[in-house]
């Protein structure tokens, strides 16, 4: 089960609306490589995972991929609120305003709504894992492009904030993968001493 | 409701301690005998509950589960934390 916090992993405080930077900022929501896919792609490889740490390490990812979720929703929604029609317009965000309004959507930033299909849960443990590393280095270079495109200090930090969590996340599938490896390399019998009489 | 300063200052303490949880708890993970990271971890825990409970009583539930409310219910007072007038400035000068 799940419980919520009333409160940001890491505060969102954007003064000037920014429509343009919404328009990208929306694929770590529920684009490709985004937050959504990253949650729901953990939590649901941790059924089939082995060994305590790395299922932990998936179920609590996971869950923090959530609070990720929820920071770039809010700020996809502090960049788009106080938005006019004019800025929405000249940032090519048009087609999103007629089916969204200044609402926040699960889509990429090409405009793609999120799917499953960018996300695998493959019921083997190295596969999932090694899958993961690819993973967070994909996020981790979406959020370098986001930043590169950014110039705004209240949109770049967060930004900053979730690149370096998945960072970390790396490491800890990295860590996680090689607790599986040792794992599976290792003997599971009991050694006994032979009896003399199966020496002869 | 005390003033907004207050509120934000001590909303950011709260958030840095319950960062160190959560990167704790996800380093203890796969170093589960790390005794004293484990030493480190129960140390911001207990940082961060003292701070929870501290902003709850002038500011407001900040769980549903684990806090008492006043009458009116509490929970869904405003600002929610996606709101700007939730969150905290960052003083970019300190980092």
């Amino acid at each position: 089960m799940w419980i919520y916090e009333k409160m940001l992993e890491y505060p969102v405080k954007i003064k000037n609306p920014n429509p343009k930077m919404a328009k990208i900022i929306i694929t770590q929501y529920g684009g490709p490589d985004g937050e959504l896919g990253a949650a729901l792609r953990y939590l649901s490889q941790r059924f089939s995972m082995i060994t305590p740490q790395a299922i932990g390490t998936l179920n609590d990812i996971g869950t923090e991929e959530l609070a990720h979720l929820e920071m770039v929703g809010a700020m996809v929604r502090q960049l788009l609120k106080g938005a006019s029609l004019e800025e929405i317009e000249k940032a090519g965000m048009s087609a999103y305003y007629a089916d969204h309004d200044r609402g926040v959507y699960p889509a990429s930033a090409s405009g793609v709504p999120f799917s499953a299909a960018g996300i695998q849960s493959k019921g083997d443990p190295i596969v999932d894992l090694t899958e993961n590393l690819a993973a967070e280095q994909k996020a981790r270079a979406t959020y370098e492009y986001l930043i590169n495109m950014a110039d705004d200090p209240d949109v770049i930090e967060p930004l900053k904030f979730l690149r370096e969590r998945e960072v970390v996340h790396f490491q800890r599938f990295g860590e996680a993968l090689r607790i599986v490896q040792d794992y599976l390399q290792e003997p599971h019998l009991f050694i006994m001493p032979k009896p003399d009489f199966l020496n002869k | 409701m005390k003033n907004e300063n207050e509120r934000f200052d001590l909303l950011k303490r709260l958030t840095a301690a319950r960062f160190m949880v959560e990167d704790l708890h996800l380093y203890l993970d796969t170093h589960p005998n790390d005794r004293e990271a484990i030493a480190k971890f129960n140390s911001y825990l207990m940082q961060t509950k003292k701070l929870r409970e501290s902003y709850e009583k002038s500011y407001g539930m900040l769980t549903a589960h684990d806090s008492f409310s006043q009458y009116p219910w509490q929970w869904i007072n405003e600002p929610w934390p996606w709101d700007y007038e939730a969150n905290f400035e960052l003083n970019r000068g300190e980092n």
